[in-house]
């Protein structure tokens, strides 16, 4: 099969907790090499989403279709790093756990320290590194095994607003040179539109798809300024107020 | 710099425990308590003596083995019963109806059940050194943030990869801290179980000694058994510090 006919597909997808209804008749489908934004009030399922696609929590109906030959690596809200392993050892793990040996090992984790611009840090433990190296190392640790979805739940929250974008361009700069495909979750409007070539808004109890955005600004490193960017900012944030509003509103009744 | 701090204030402090020790003396007289200066010089000798290096090497021998063999059963045991809450369901009530017991008044059943040779107090001072290894082992376990585990699947690792690069390193800090504190517990067992029914050992040296009103003979014993435990301490400690480096910088923050 072409890779460019590969795609991610969600059909119909719902999740229940007990007896409550998260997620609800949820689908939309995702391009190899292409990136989406999902964006939402707070425990709208967003992250759910993402822990079904990585296969780590069951649907309750509905279903994900991902090609057979596609690998998955996931990004954490709080790093996920193991504060025993140093750097190198963190970005090495994925390799070690698939079985690469040790000269291969090190290759690619030179290559990534490079990448990632982290190069005499590689002995460090995470616990000496400040957020923003933190959350490099995990976006290293995930890319490191070149897989073909990134998920990333909230990567760049707990982090000051300029080191958050150097982050995006970081981020942007990887997938410009890798196109791997990604899907971010995200609370913030301005990252939505960076680093989404689609954008989802989820809103409503239970959740589902609200607004589809197809975003022209998508892959500009330099769009942040530009009229279109606030554009699609604008739509966004329409429709994440008016997905808050319905959510409210159908919990007040 | 810092070594030689270290090195200074061990010094200091060895040179006041000392200068007491005198002032005891001089205060009891060297009947009641010997001078400093006439054990060291009596142990120094005694230290060529072939018997006593025997009896120096048994007690070594079964201190060293108990605590072998303690840390090789209740590590993996504390670990299983962290990890594996369902297990632990059944086992625990067990472990915690038996861990006030004092093991030591086990001794003569040990004694009759397995012989007075070596076997019967390695197992005892193993038993005692092992319940404090089982429990805060398993309780560091059970404290491990979920997150690491959410972390170490998304990254899809077998449940033996996760044993070796998940478990064991979140154990170990806790694990190493109580086989440090339990040396002291399994040197004072050790004590115990030799002053009974053998002709070899510290223990028998000591009480030995004591039945027959040779204080000197009596104090190279005793001096002897802290060395040891000092000893056993101090290597566990070394341990410690290499194997949990990232605890250590963790706790300096």
């Amino acid at each position: 099969m072409n890779r460019n006919d590969e795609r991610l597909e969600v059909t119909a997808l719902g999740k229940r907790f007990g007896n409550r209804d998260i997620l609800s008749d949820l689908s939309f489908g995702l391009d190899a090499g292409s990136s989406l934004s999902v964006i939402g009030p707070s425990g709208c399922g967003k992250s759910t989403l993402l822990s079904m696609i990585a296969g780590l929590t069951c649907s309750t109906c509905g279903q994900i279709l991902l090609p057979p030959d596609w690998k998955t690596a996931f990004i954490l809200q709080d790093y996920g790093l193991f504060p025993w392993k140093n750097v190198r050892d963190n970005l090495a793990l994925p390799l070690e756990l698939s079985g690469k040996g040790r000269s291969e090992r090190f290759r690619a984790v030179s290559d990534m320290l490079r990448e990632l611009g982290m190069q005499g840090l590689e002995m460090r433990f995470p616990v000496q590194l400040s957020g923003g190296q933190r959350q490099r190392v995990a976006i290293g640790r995930a890319l490191i095994s070149r897989p073909d979805l990134l998920l990333m739940d909230e990567p760049f929250a707990a982090l000051d607003a300029i080191t958050r974008e150097h982050l995006q361009n970081l981020l942007l700069a990887v997938w410009q040179r890798r196109r791997m495909s990604f899907i971010l979750v995200t609370h913030n409007v301005a990252e939505a539109v960076f680093l989404g070539r689609f954008i989802m808004v989820m809103g409503g109890s239970p959740a589902t798809r609200k607004l589809w955005i197809d975003n022209p600004c998508f892959g500009d490193a330099s769009c942040r300024d530009s009229d279109a960017y606030f554009s699609v900012m604008r739509k966004v944030h329409d429709a994440l107020e008016l997905a808050e509003s319905s959510v409210s509103v159908k919990d007040r009744a | 710099m810092k070594i030689l701090d270290i090195l200074f204030r061990y010094c200091v402090a060895f040179a006041v425990l000392l200068m007491l020790w005198q002032i005891g003396a001089w205060t009891l007289g060297p009947y009641l308590l010997p001078s400093p200066i006439d054990v060291l010089d009596a142990w120094l000798h005694a230290l060529l003596n072939p018997v006593m290096k025997g009896h120096i090497l048994s007690s070594s021998f079964r201190v060293v083995s108990a605590m072998m063999l303690a840390w090789i059963v209740a590590f993996p045991l504390g670990i299983l019963l962290g990890y594996r809450r369902r297990i632990d369901r059944y086992i625990s009530p067990m472990v915690f109806l038996t861990y006030p017991l004092p093991k030591i008044v086990l001794l003569p059943v040990f004694l009759t059940l397995f012989g007075l040779g070596d076997l019967s107090k390695i197992l005892i001072i193993a038993l005692t050194t092992g319940y404090q290894i089982l429990v805060v082992t398993r309780d560091g376990i059970r404290q491990l943030d979920a997150r690491y585990l959410d972390a170490f699947r998304t990254l899809g690792g077998s449940p033996c990869q996760l044993v070796r690069h998940v478990l064991i390193p979140a154990a170990l800090p806790n694990a190493m801290t109580a086989l440090k504190v339990s040396s002291g517990t399994a040197v004072a067992v050790l004590f115990m179980a030799e002053s009974f029914a053998t002709q070899t050992g510290l223990g028998f040296l000591i009480m030995d000694a004591w039945g027959r009103g040779d204080q000197l003979e009596m104090f190279c014993g005793i001096l002897s058994m802290s060395l040891l435990g000092l000893l056993i301490y101090e290597i566990c400690h070394i341990a410690e510090r290499v194997l949990c480096r990232w605890k250590r910088l963790e706790n300096r923050r």
